[in-house]
């Protein structure tokens, strides 16, 4: 009645509510339960199990030796013969060219697509050909590029052979690269843009800035942290692609001997190898049998394309509005409340 | 006119000032609605009411903070039961409580006892007691579905079928739905192509379909949240009128912030302040003669 | 300006599919659509390419692709179905049955699993997977069996199927899980206030409503498994072996080598001309495969489901 103070109930009155009870399903749908829960259980295990063995292998067979010393044929003794200090060397080189060509594109390309896009059917073309481009496999563009640099107009890019240039080179395989991280860049930036509120280039085009102004100054500043992520997923892919690599630079462990006398170009138009190249070539799928090698290589590898996964999750974690870290997948409706 | 009546209902008589008791009052149809609105003049009084569930002394929480407070409430058959008052007065907590909807969210707590027919609520296969006692929201959320379907959804224990194509089903199920549309007053409108998608109806007609959704397994107690608040005034009047009628074959208690509707649909009332029940009664004695001060305040409008 | 940048896109790569089918085409002209057919086995066939040796009654560029094209097939669509059934009930379980920590969990496990390049899950499935199975699953009798055909070792079918799956897998539970966290809480809600359980509600409801979301997703996967190279060149067998399902279950361990492990096994002979017409073939069938999908990626994107609703 009004005016009497209620007093809460006894804390031993209070109970909370008992989560559904599964054991009162049919027993049908109490199977697919068991299927949900072995399905997600499953692939957590799979991914221990891939981590914890690339660890003990790595940590077993990885030298800090093998990290500056460059691999030599010469011996086939598995202690003599080297580290992969030049595939270590031959990684950054593809994927500077290759980020140093996409990013530029990419931005471009995503700016041009969201902030422009005329004339319409032009724009719908060039769309629906990035995404064509982000499901042809790599090792269709790791050709198509053998075919272009070894015609005669790009020869002087890579290295001649007795018939021609072979059309094999860091140039080339960068090149070839920035293809295969073009569209991740350009999703990324896409992404970044149409999240961006239209008050903020409205506010702009009111004070009489054009939209390539807006452009430059105002909306890609703001969305840096997509753009970096989206490049640095880009560098991920090149990072792990073999295909590519084993076409366009070709087997020789070590960096070939400089082509021609220009210092950074001769570089540039030799080959070498990369870690994915490495890797394979050590394993038994390969000429070597250097299985260790492979792993320590492997473990290498996984380290940099790992700690670039973290970094882009890093990037690009905002909240989403909530206070929450933005995660994969968004947590659904009946576990947000309360 | 009593100068305590509330406001809005004031207002239902357009012109000059009434002077017959509200109760006698017919207020002015809107425009050109030829439905008949159920007011309270038309509306046949209660018969057979009895008593299907008890709200005994309900104290309910979110995390820290205790939403209901000590309530105590009957809901009967054969009459309507309206639970009004201002946002956050734990009306719709109580509402959802009552078929335990409240448990799907994480750091609920309850003390107190909710009974159906005599039998703790909690007690029972929870999916058992939302096929007892139904809820209709506030937004018309009918499935992706045909209508057929959306009806016959809590019945079939066959795969839904898809597109126009399949016409394997069973004559009990058809009459179910037959049934339930024709008691939710949809049936003349749909008949005609029962495998239309749902999500093409109007808002009036979409709710009116959540009803018969919810009456299709011949639930003993309707939930209503709101049913009406987004609907335009035609399809809220059909929709008050179907309530009505529904009375005598199911329990309903209908939460509403619109005491115009409370008033046209509610046999009995209950208003619920800040958690606690202020006042329970027969409608006639809350709107026209509220005991309690803060019940006086709500009706005539001195907040919201 | 900008616009520009487009049309260099574009350029290169219309540049790309009309070079890379240039190039091919001397081998489809020579074979016609023979060329997907089966005929001499496709090793005889390439080193008689690559020895400048033509096989009696063929010309050099004599190819018969089938047991490539059906490895490929076979290898694909396995994974791809495999990976559908998977990620749909671990989609299931991240959105509504996980407990919150081992949800927090799984988010960098699936990245995880997507970042893993595909030469160190090569690289594990030769090292360890393969030689497992082949001690443990595959017994000498059944080798003995088909000695005379082919050798059965851990490199084969099942190998390479398993280890595309585990590949395709976390690009599939994350777009499913995504779409199912989108459907609308009204529809979720209203269907357990009406009684039905949470995996009722889902299957009736949630799943019907993320078709559209999964096929795409089953699209990009698609194009992932098909254009795998590395892995499966390590993995899925020795030799271009079309496996005979009749064969019962040692069908499960004979060895392919699909179209994109084979391009990647050849890679040498790009040099060699018939040979390199041979490899562009295989090339552009890969080409046109992932252009087609990409219109079928597209034809789902715009079918809304007759009853769906785009979240």
């Amino acid at each position: 009645m009004a005016g009497v103070a209620i007093s809460p109930p006894r804390p031993s009155a209070v109970v909370a509510p008992p989560r559904e009870r599964i054991s009162s399903w049919p027993a049908a749908d109490r199977a697919f339960y068991a299927l949900c829960w072995v399905s997600g259980i499953g692939l957590c295990l799979i991914a221990l199990w891939i981590v914890v063995f690339m660890l003990v292998k790595g940590i077993s067979f990885l030298k800090p030796s093998l990290l500056w010393t460059s691999p030599n044929a010469g011996s086939i003794h598995q202690t003599q013969n080297g580290g992969f200090l030049d595939p270590i060397e031959g990684t950054f080189l593809v994927t500077a060219i290759g980020t140093l060509i996409a990013a530029p594109l990419g931005v471009g390309v995503a700016t041009w697509l969201t902030e422009y896009a005329r004339p319409s059917w032009f724009a719908r073309i060039v769309d629906s050909a990035i995404e064509m481009l982000a499901g042809v496999p790599s090792i269709v563009l790791a050709l198509f590029g053998l075919l272009i640099f070894s015609q005669g107009f790009l020869g002087f890019l890579s290295q001649g052979a007795a018939s021609g240039s072979l059309g094999q080179s860091f140039v080339a395989a960068g090149v070839v690269m920035a293809l295969i991280a073009l569209p991740l860049v350009v999703a990324s930036t896409r992404e970044g843009l149409t999240q961006l509120p239209p008050r903020m280039r409205e506010a702009s085009f009111a004070l009489g800035k054009t939209k390539a102004t807006t452009s430059r100054y105002v909306l890609l500043p703001a969305i840096k942290p997509s753009i970096a992520g989206g490049i640095v997923l880009g560098m991920g892919r090149i990072i792990g692609d073999t295909a590519i690599v084993t076409i366009l630079l070709g087997g020789a462990a070590q960096l070939t001997e400089p082509v021609g006398h220009t210092p950074v170009l001769g570089l540039l138009r030799g080959t070498g190898s990369t870690l994915t190249s490495y890797v394979y070539y050590n394993s038994p799928a390969g000429e070597g049998n250097a299985h260790e090698k492979a792993y320590a290589a492997a473990f290498v590898l996984l380290i940099m394309v790992l700690g670039l996964n973290a970094l882009v999750t890093r990037l690009t974690a905002g909240n989403d509005g909530e206070g929450r870290r933005r995660r994969l997948v968004r947590i659904p409706y009946f576990s947000k409340r309360g | 006119m009593d100068p305590l009546m509330p406001p809005p209902i004031r207002r239902i008589s357009l012109g000059s000032e009434p002077t017959v008791a509200p109760a006698r009052e017919i207020p002015q149809t809107n425009g050109n609605v030829a439905t008949a609105i159920a007011t309270r003049a038309t509306r046949p009084p209660a018969v057979n009411v009895r008593e299907r569930m008890q709200i005994e002394s309900v104290w309910l929480a979110y995390g820290e903070n205790w939403v209901v407070r000590d309530v105590s409430l009957p809901v009967r058959q054969g009459e309507v039961l309206a639970l009004i008052g201002a946002s956050g007065s734990g009306k719709t907590t109580l509402l959802r409580s009552l078929n335990r909807l409240t448990e799907i969210t994480d750091g609920a707590a309850r003390a107190g006892r909710i009974t159906l027919d005599g039998g703790d609520i909690h007690g029972v296969e929870v999916n058992d007691l939302r096929r007892r006692v139904s809820m209709v929201f506030q937004q018309p959320n009918p499935f992706p579905m045909s209508i057929y379907d959306n009806v016959a959804y809590s019945l079939a224990e066959q795969r839904p079928e898809r597109g126009k194509r399949r016409r394997r089903r069973s004559a009990a199920l058809s009459a179910a739905v037959e049934d339930a549309l024709r008691r939710a007053g949809l049936w003349e409108e749909v008949s005609d192509d029962l495998d239309r998608s749902a999500l093409r109806l109007s808002g009036g007609q979409q709710q009116r379909l959540c009803i018969a959704r919810a009456l299709a397994a011949n639930p003993e107690v309707l939930l209503l949240d709101e049913p009406c608040s987004a609907l335009d005034p035609i399809s809220t009047a059909t929709i008050e009128e179907l309530i009505v009628g529904l009375r005598e074959s199911v329990a309903v208690v209908i939460v509403t912030h619109n005491l115009q509707q409370a008033f046209r649909v509610a046999d009995h009332v209950a208003f619920m302040h800040l958690g606690e029940l202020i006042e329970y009664g027969a409608s006639e004695q809350v709107f026209d003669h509220p005991r309690e001060q803060r019940t006086k305040d709500y009706i005539s409008g001195a907040f919201g | 300006m900008l616009g520009a940048l487009g049309a260099i896109v574009l350029a290169l790569i219309g540049a790309m599919v009309v070079t890379v089918l240039i190039k091919a085409w001397p081998s489809f002209r020579y074979n016609g659509l023979g060329w997907f057919g089966p005929g001499a086995e496709v090793d005889t066939e390439l080193r008689a390419m690559r020895e400048a040796a033509p096989l009696s009654g063929h010309g050099i560029l004599y190819f018969t692709a089938w047991p490539l094209i059906w490895g490929t097939l076979i290898t694909t669509v396995a994974a791809v179905v495999l990976a559908l059934i998977i990620s749909t009930f671990a989609a299931i379980f991240l959105t509504e049955f996980a407990p919150p920590a081992v949800r927090r969990t799984l988010d960098p496990v699936i990245r995880l699993l997507a970042g893993v390049p595909s030469v160190i899950y090569g690289l594990i499935g030769i090292l360890a997977i393969a030689p497992w199975i082949n001690q443990h699953l595959l017994s000498n009798s059944r080798k003995q069996s088909v000695i005379f055909v082919v050798q059965l070792n851990g490199a084969n079918l099942t190998t390479g199927t398993l280890i595309l799956t585990v590949m395709i897998l976390p690009i599939m539970v994350a777009i499913t899980a995504n779409a199912l966290s989108s459907v609308p809480a009204s529809w979720s809600e209203g269907s357990v206030a009406l009684g039905v359980n949470r995996w009722r509600t889902i299957r009736r409801v949630s799943l019907r409503t993320v078709w559209p979301a999964v096929a795409a997703g089953t699209v990009l996967a698609t194009a992932r498994a098909l254009g795998e190279a590395v892995m499966l060149a390590m993995v899925s067998g020795s030799s271009p072996f079309a496996a005979n399902p009749l064969d019962g279950l040692t069908f499960l361990f004979e060895p392919v080598r699909p179209l994109a492990a084979t391009i990647f096994q050849e890679s040498e002979g790009l040099t060699i001309g018939p040979l390199s017409h041979t490899i562009y073939a295989m090339g552009a069938v890969l080409l046109v495969s992932a252009a087609m999908l990409s219109l079928v990626g597209w034809t789902v994107k715009q079918s809304l489901g007759k009853y769906g609703i785009r979240p």
